[in-house]
């Protein structure tokens, strides 16, 4: 008990320090590359709009203090107001939200549940035909842009075939079956390079723990071979697994940018993209800000399920 | 007549293609009485586990059983289906590993690991089970089943752990037990133990027992019979009394004579031996995890004094945790101690630095247990063994000269300098690491055990190799080993360490005819097949039976 | 989370140790992985090498008459000089009458320079800040932490911000993914070290009196060489894919410079009527990035010392 205390308070202390580094470096990217404020105002601005650019955002007090500022105001939920629109950036990111958490979390779950048996499997039959063809489509899995997968699959499922509708987003306030079938495409898309990954990572782990000691003592013992797979094998192989999971998120929120951008489905993704080309970064950095955190935090929670897949850890 | 429990008949095993040798096991023919334990005594890559495997169906996909029978109770394993061999392992044949702590799985708690086993042959509600798991428990001799059900591996004792091993291949009291070296990765008091339990065990329920082991000791001390074989072929069978005492095949004499005796064979140095080098109080504390990780504060070394003459061998033993590594790590300075103090010829040189540093590292050198890993495999063996000599100043030339002379010293020719370190056995491995050492011109040579990880007809030539340059270079040789046999055999003085402390030192003839301290005489007892005399090279000794 | 991410990363790319065997260098000729990946991959090189030669017009040109072109439409192209020839479009024409063919060839340029330098780039910089981290206490605190941080922030979304601060060209682009990617490398280099100072070929090494700059330079290094090759070409593979993202989402290398990404973001419009601008780019991408990954698990493969000891 005390060892599982002291590993989630080091644990959470790790993800703090983490955070507190994320949140620099966003606030020193636009601040550490050039005049904000000419950034701001773009290319035709005169000095004296510049000028007074800089003022309105309190560029010309020292960094520390203005770090303060920003961040005390991020304590409190205020990100600012966006540059463009002079709304509230809270507010624009929180009407994106439902889409991209729905996006996201439907590829999470589908990956999850094809790439694990997949791998088992692979893993299991090493070097086997099986396993050398799952590998060379999780290789593909990895080669194949994103973006060229979606477009392949918009021509052929939605346009050839009519199945799926082309683009766009449907709440799930508005029934249950048009947002599914909106989201069909977008997170089978997504999940491609996510299913790759998670998929190696099950076949190396598993395929390790089949020749580790403790398997062959539960073939000795005439456990069936299902049992010395799922009990011994995929058991010992929970940890790499889940930290792929975790650490593969970076990389599913960074391909949300790019889905949302396909499926022209407005979420945060697509807010931040267009966020860029307006050139307001505050929103940007707010929306960076908030997926960063997310990693952080779901990475913070992987580490505490290692409690319960190893109890080496707890005791 | 009954059948025998076990009859291997006319066995060959085949290798896959690119192995060293074609067949695994050829031609191997034997079998094992209820009720009698028989040993199968090999090498390491004699075939001997490949042959444990064969008979409980475990071989790996690409190696298979070419020919012959494996008859359990009369019924062919070799022929059985994979459903069938799976009713038999755990039911009517059972094998536990040398290595307790990675045969377990490391997630599950060990009451769930035995109880698998009934829930996979037997029809026994959850309750059943679990009293007949805590009854084997106890039936094992382990202290407190309850907590031993509910508890991980990683939270016992390697003793404690091969003791589950034992009680998860028994519980179902199957006719066959295959021990495949169950006692080499333990302690050699926890080995006595778990002998003496396997031994007990067996009798009770008049199990046949096929125990492979490495180590003639174990077999001295426990085998009803024994087969002795080579390169997959047997060479010699029969009693122990006769093949230990009059074996009649080359081989066999060869490996017995290669197991060092008990009899210290090395008297202590005159008295006018100078002290060489002199350890005073050295301490060295480990601290793990430090800031809020859970800190645990291991003293791997308290308070250690010791002193070791010019010119003679000084063993270090103990059993692992005993510290004798990490007094070997920090008398080489390749850890710092946390307290205490070393000298090197009267002089002080724990806190030396720099040039002086270097100088002491010249003079005291170490070889390491694992040959297989303290040569870099992306070097020659030349660039090793000259790498010293260059870093003291020696130019590319005269190191390259120098590494000749002293693969010739170590029985190695001169012209595979150029080779790469896997192109070599771990004896002769273990060869060109004392090269290495040599090539510095030491003075101390400290072999962290050195010649534990060796087959015993290796060890033996190793151990030659270590006194004949002892006397040619007048070198003072600390030797660190787990093995009593090899301290008698090549030791004038012995350290006997337990948790981190030397509990008694004096000549060897005093520690090993005259043991003071307690745990000394345990330690000394607990040495497998010790009345029998091993290493003598005629021998006339006559085996009596215990 | 940090120590047992590296050793799933690890994982990953090296199951066992991370020495490799000498002989590897046969074992890597024979195998098909190898072959066909660096083979396809030399293919891309030299047609993108020798374009001006393959019967490419330029580029950039447009030509008002030969607005979307199916492949395989023959006609006649105004050339710059005001020119006409016959031409046959083997792969079509984009919405503003360019050769599609020509664009793609040159876009490979673009493709193959950028993979190259940014893992070039980031290995070094990365295998400095590993080795540093490896090595110096102080820095292991401070300089890994940053890394963590900047791991945490998706490398697309990160690459996207700097790209648009520091306006698109070829050289911000390639340091926007390397800053990315080095996080990755230090790690993995890190990790290395530190395994690799624990081999007792090491301690032996330091017992003989090696310094600890030769120690680095002559048993750490070379043993970590084999996996720091194998994360180069996967580091090259995403950064090329990150580049034509970037050009997909609209911040890339300017419109006028042909690169793959580039021709798929204009195709789009017209994806519906005329899907070969967005297929043919994506399809050079996808094969180019294919290649450079089988190369990279055929590297891994022979590499590992323990894959041809594996079953016996």
């Amino acid at each position: 008990m005390k060892s599982m205390i002291r590993f989630f308070v080091q644990r959470l202390l790790s993800a703090i320090t983490v955070l507190m580094i994320v949140i620099v470096i966003v606030f020193m990217l636009i601040r550490l590359t050039g005049d904000p404020a000419a950034i701001v105002a773009g290319d035709s601005a005169t000095t004296e709009q510049i000028q007074k650019i800089r003022e309105g955002m309190g560029l010309e007090r020292p960094l520390p203090t203005q770090f303060g500022i920003w961040f005390g105001a991020l304590l409190h939920g205020d990100l600012g107001e966006s540059f463009s629109s002079h709304e509230s950036v809270a507010r624009l990111i929180g009407d994106c939200l439902e889409p991209t958490l729905a996006l996201a979390l439907c590829t999470i779950f589908f990956a999850v549940i094809v790439a694990v048996p997949l791998g088992t499997i692979a893993g299991w039959r090493h070097g086997g035909w099986l396993d050398r063809t799952l590998m060379s489509f999780s290789t593909l899995g990895f080669s194949v842009p994103v973006f060229v997968l979606g477009y392949i699959l918009i021509w052929l499922v939605s346009l050839k075939l009519g199945w799926l509708p082309v683009f766009g987003y449907e709440r799930l306030s508005d029934g249950f079956v048009p947002f599914i079938r909106h989201l069909i495409l977008p997170s089978f898309t997504l999940s491609l390079i996510y299913i790759a990954l998670i998929a190696r990572v099950t076949r190396a782990a598993v395929s390790e723990a089949l020749i580790e000691d403790f398997v062959r003592t539960a073939r000795a013992k005439g456990l069936s071979e299902w049992r010395v797979l799922i009990q011994h094998a995929l058991a010992n192989s929970a940890v790499p697994i889940v930290t792929v999971i975790g650490i593969g998120l970076t990389l599913l929120l960074g391909g949300v940018v790019v889905t949302e951008r396909i499926y022209a489905i407005h979420g945060l993704g697509d807010l931040t993209v267009s966020a860029v080309l307006d050139r307001d970064f505050r929103v940007v950095q707010a929306v960076i800000l908030l997926f960063s955190v997310t990693c952080v935090l779901m990475n913070l929670l992987v580490d505490l399920t290692y409690l319960i897949f190893d109890p080496r850890i707890r005791y | 007549m009954t059948h025998p429990v076990l009859q291997v008949d006319a066995l060959s095993v085949s290798l896959p293609r690119g192995a060293d040798r074609t067949k695994a096991v050829s031609d191997v023919s034997f079998a094992v009485r209820s009720g009698q334990l028989m040993c199968l005594v090999g090498e390491s890559g004699s075939g001997k586990s490949m042959i444990a495997h064969t008979v409980m169906g475990l071989l790996p996909r690409n190696v298979r059983a070419t020919s012959g029978r494996v008859l359990l109770t009369g019924e062919d394993i070799l022929e059985g289906t994979p459903r069938r061999l799976r009713e038999l392992r755990g039911q009517q044949m059972s094998m536990i590993f040398q290595e307790p702590m990675t045969a377990l799985s490391p997630v599950m708690r060990c009451g769930r690991q035995i109880d698998e086993l009934l829930v996979q042959h037997c029809n026994l509600s959850s309750g059943d089970r679990r009293k007949r798991v805590l009854k084997m428990l106890e039936h094992v001799r382990l202290p407190d089943a309850e907590r031993i059900y509910s508890s991980y591996p990683h939270q016992l004792s390697g003793g404690q752990r091969q003791r589950i091993m034992i009680a998860m291949a028994l519980i179902l009291k199957p006719a066959l037990l295959i021990a495949d070296e169950p006692t080499t990765a333990l302690d050699v008091t926890t080995q006595a133990d778990i002998l003496r339990l396997i031994r007990d065990l067996q009798r009770e329920n008049n199990t046949a027992v096929l125990f492979i082991t490495h180590d003639f000791g174990v077999v001295a001390e426990i085998a009803d019979t024994v087969v002795v074989i080579k390169d997959g072929e047997v060479v010699e069978s029969g009693l122990p009394s006769n093949v230990l005492s009059q074996p009649c095949h080359a081989y066999t004499r060869m490996l017995l004579a290669a197991v060092p005796g008990f009899k210290p064979r090395k008297l202590q140095l005159g008295s006018d031996a100078r002290v060489k080098l002199h350890a005073k109080g050295l301490t060295r504390i480990f601290d793990s995890g430090g800031w809020l990780r859970q800190s645990r504060r291991v003293i791997a070394a308290d308070a250690v004094d010791l002193e070791v003459y010019k010119g003679e061998t000084l063993g270090i033993v103990g059993e692992s945790g005993s510290g004798k590594s990490t007094v070997a790590r920090l008398l080489s300075r390749l850890i710092t101690p946390s307290g205490g103090e070393i000298e090197l010829d009267s002089l002080n040189v724990t806190r030396l630095r720099g040039a002086a540093a270097l100088e002491f590292r010249r003079k005291v050198q170490v070889v390491f247990q694992d040959p297989y890993r303290s040569l870099n495999p992306r070097r020659t063996v030349g660039a090793a063994i000259s790498e010293g000599p260059i870093n003291f100043g020696a130019s590319q030339a005269k190191a390259r000269e120098r590494s000749a002379e002293l693969m010739k010293l170590v029985q190695l020719s001169p012209n595979s300098l150029n080779r790469y370190p896997h192109e070599f056995s771990g004896g002769q491995r273990q060869r060109i690491c004392i090269a290495r050492a040599l090539a510095v011109g030491p003075e101390v040579i400290i072999a962290d055990e050195a010649v534990s990880a060796l087959d015993v007809s290796v060890q033996e030539q190793i151990l030659a190799l270590f006194e004949e340059i002892q006397q040619r270079l007048h070198l003072t040789l600390i030797f660190i080993t787990h093995d009593l046999r090899v301290a008698a055999q090549i030791c004038n003085r012995v350290v006997v360490m337990q948790q981190g402390r030397v509990v008694e030192q004096g000549p060897a003839t005093q520690i090993f005819q005259n043991p003071r301290h307690e745990y000394t005489r345990a330690l000394l007892a607990s040495a497998p097949g010790r009345d029998f005399e091993f290493g003598m090279k005629e021998s006339h000794s006559i085996f009596e039976p215990r | 989370m940090h120590d047992i991410s590296d050793s799933v990363v690890t994982t990953i790319l090296f199951p066992s140790s991370a020495t490799a065997v000498p002989g590897a260098w046969r074992r890597l000729k024979r195998n098909w992985s190898v072959r066909l990946g660096g083979g396809v991959l030399i293919f891309f090189a030299l047609i993108s090498l020798f374009a001006p030669w393959l019967g490419v017009v330029d580029p950039s040109w447009l030509d008002s008459g030969n607005i979307n072109r199916v492949p395989g439409y023959s006609g006649s192209f105004a050339l710059p000089s005001g020119e006409n020839i016959a031409r046959t479009f083997w792969m079509g024409t984009d919405g503003s009458g360019r050769d599609i063919y020509s664009r793609v060839l040159y876009g490979g340029r673009i493709s193959l320079v950028l993979g190259i330098s940014v893992a070039a780039l980031s290995i070094v910089i990365g295998l400095t800040v590993g080795l540093a981290a490896g090595y110096v206490r102080w820095i292991d605190g401070i300089v890994m932490r940053v890394m963590d941080g900047l791991m945490a922030i998706p490398g697309i979304l990160l690459a996207l911000f700097l790209v648009a601060l520091w306006r698109a060209s070829l050289e911000t682009v390639i340091a926007a993914i390397t800053l990315t990617e080095i996080p990755r490398v230090a790690r993995l280099v890190r990790s290395l070290v530190l395994s690799i100072r624990e081999e007792p070929y090491v301690e032996a090494a330091i017992s003989v009196g090696t310094s600890t700059s030769k120690l680095i330079w002559r048993h750490i290094l070379p043993n970590a060489v084999a996996p720091l090759i194998v994360q180069a070409t996967y580091v090259c593979a995403v950064a090329m894919i990150m580049e034509s993202a970037l050009s997909f989402l609209g911040v890339g290398l300017p419109l006028d410079r042909p690169t793959w990404g580039n021709i798929m973001a204009e195709g789009r419009a017209s994806f519906n009527l005329f899907p070969h601008n967005v297929f043919i780019p994506g399809a050079f991408l996808a094969l180019t990035v294919l290649s450079v990954n089988m190369l990279g698990d055929g590297l891994r493969d022979t590499l590992d010392p323990r894959f041809g000891r594996r079953g016996e």
